[in-house]
């Protein structure tokens, strides 16, 4: 029980092959052309950033060294036989945590409500005019490409060592990254609502309040939260450039090679960044049910 | 005609109480949460020691600064500062491609559709998670003890972090492919290796080399940051200057970061179309 392949006369079949053949060849020879560029840039990024690979491999043993010290205690136990004595400092440092938390928090909060005010102008459909449009967004777009450690930097010269500058560089990064997410989801949000609202003689701001915002604001809020959670790391390392938070305490012990410490700021850091994510995770499914999570 | 009959209120207020009388704490829950918000707001202005008059000589002062930046202007030193930039631009490819060259294997020890078993899944999840969690300033500090001040520190910085983060998102495009090619590889009779290299490898690559690509695109930006605690490129001597309080120069080197990153991401975008078409962007 053969069945038969109708095979083609060899003449068509022969250009059928040489073109497949051909279209093969000249794919490879695209992907072999990408590769070695891709490799000639590795190459010369290699030089420029004086990297080469047999250093590397020696100090990848000191990289795992360094773990194995940041893990022992000044007595040479290991940190987790010792709970208290890894963790002597736990008062300052929850502290310290706290702070942090609430520099995100407050940096979060500015962040958003800038962003609040001024994406309406920045959306394509429902600014008022197109100058003021342009403005917002390249605005926005500087505030959110430079990044906050140096506003933080700037901040702190500007306003003094301190939380305060960590709050106004994380709000500032907060309203430019915002700001953009926040016109987006308005300019996705249904128009029909507020040609209603208009068409009852409606001034901007109540067509604004009454027809787009019942439509955006839980994507707003959803946003907010995940900023939230990119702000909390954020913030934990403003402190090394003064700004504020448990980054001065961590930079201190990583610099001035106090090992115990480094492994145990570390490890309070990650269980705090941990929970602030399950913890918004939970709230926005909370607020809007699982298929809101974006 | 017929005229609709008017639904009488009391009747409805009887029969449908719910809709009437939300619960009270139903109807007190966003008041509420929004008083809990600005109250830990409150707290958090009075104990980072905002103050009124602080916020105001500040902004005269940064007012000052802006005005000292103008007009942005190298000093002698325009070759360094391009140097240190395409130093940045190097941070960045190398430690993204050492990060995407080492996440490919381990990511396939996390995707539930090459290992079947939690066991040896959940730990490999739990380190990505782990090392996402620390910041990369923190990584790039951590790697300047082990190796020396320099932009090989930054490398490596970015390689580990940008290890958690691809590690996760590549093990969930792999999970995310067609199991039909797979059982197709199987029904041919090859091994697992085969499953994963002529089945899976395929389906993901161009999703992979589109996330390498954006991630390339990031971390030019964070290469300009890691500088600040020492690990090379145009962080550096941006921090410099402003620690020397070099206006002029600080806002040359900011532009030039912005130039450079919005020339990347032009570039970026135009080969991430290419690789995997209009859909994939994300």
């Amino acid at each position: 029980m053969t069945s038969a392949v109708s095979i083609l006369p060899s003449q068509q079949l022969d250009a059928l092959n040489a073109e497949y053949r051909g279209a093969i060849a000249r794919k490879r020879l695209r992907f072999y052309v990408a590769t070695i560029l891709f490799i000639a840039l590795l190459v010369l990024a290699g030089i420029g950033a004086e990297v080469n690979f047999r250093t590397f491999f020696t100090y990848f043993g000191n990289f795992v060294s360094y773990f194995d010290r940041i893990l022992k205690l000044d007595d040479g136990s290991r940190v987790w036989t010792n709970i208290p004595e890894w963790f002597w400092g736990s008062k300052k440092w929850l502290k310290l945590l706290g702070e942090t938390l609430l520099i995100s928090y407050v940096g979060t909060l500015t962040g958003m409500v800038f962003a609040f005010c001024l994406n309406f102008l920045a959306a394509e459909n429902t600014s008022p005019a197109p100058w003021p449009r342009f403005l917002v967004r390249r605005l926005l777009e500087f505030a959110r490409t430079v990044p906050g450690i140096v506003f933080a930097l700037i901040f702190v010269i500007a306003f003094g060592l301190g939380p305060m500058a960590g709050v106004l560089a994380i709000a500032v990064h907060s309203t430019g990254a915002l700001g953009k997410l926040f016109s987006e989801v308005v300019e996705n949000a249904d128009m029909k609502p507020v040609e209603g609202i208009r068409s009852t003689g409606a001034s901007w701001l109540s067509s604004m309040r009454f027809a787009v915002l019942p439509q955006v604001i839980a994507g707003f809020v959803s946003y907010t939260l995940l900023r939230f959670e990119i702000n909390v790391r954020e913030a934990s390392v403003m402190g090394f450039v003064g700004a504020g938070g448990i980054g001065q305490e961590l930079v201190v012990a990583i610099r001035k090679f106090y090992y115990s410490d480094v492994s145990a700021i570390l490890v309070m850091i990650v269980v705090t960044v941990f929970l602030i994510d399950i913890s918004t995770g939970w709230l926005r499914a909370r607020l809007f049910g699982a298929e809101a999570r974006t | 005609m017929s005229q609709l009959e008017r639904p009488d209120p009391q009747q409805l207020r009887g029969r449908y109480p719910h809709v009437f009388d939300r619960p009270m704490a139903a109807r007190l829950a966003t008041p509420l949460m929004l008083v809990l918000a600005l109250a830990i707001f409150g707290f958090g202005l009075v104990d980072l020691e905002f103050s009124p008059s602080r916020m105001l000589s500040g902004l005269s002062q940064l007012g000052w600064i802006a005005r000292m930046m103008l007009p942005p202007d190298p000093g002698s030193s325009l070759p360094l500062y391009l140097k240190a930039l395409g130093e940045t631009l190097s941070i960045a490819l190398l430690g993204t491609t050492l990060a995407a060259l080492a996440a490919l294997p381990i990511s396939l020890l996390a995707a539930r559709n090459v290992v079947p078993s939690a066991i040896f899944r959940f730990p490999v999840r739990r380190i990505f998670d782990t090392i996402r969690g620390v910041d990369q300033l923190i990584w790039a500090l951590v790697w300047i003890n082990v190796v020396g001040l320099g932009p090989f520190a930054g490398v490596l910085a970015i390689a580990i972090s940008d290890f958690g983060a691809l590690g996760k998102l590549f093990s969930e495009a792999i999970e995310a492919a067609d199991r039909k090619q797979v059982e197709g590889i199987r029904a041919a009779g090859g091994s697992r290796l085969h499953e994963v290299r002529f089945g899976l490898i395929p389906q993901v690559l161009p999703v992979i080399a589109g996330q390498v690509l954006y991630f390339i695109e990031s971390n030019t930006r964070s290469a300009t940051i890691i500088g600040i605690v020492g690990a090379g490129g145009i962080g550096l001597q941006l921090a410099e200057q402003i620690r020397v309080l070099e206006w002029q120069t600080v806002s040359f080197l900011i532009l030039m970061i912005l130039v450079a990153v919005a020339a990347i991401d032009w570039i970026s975008g135009k080969l991430r179309f290419a690789i995997i078409g209009r859909r994939a962007i994300a």
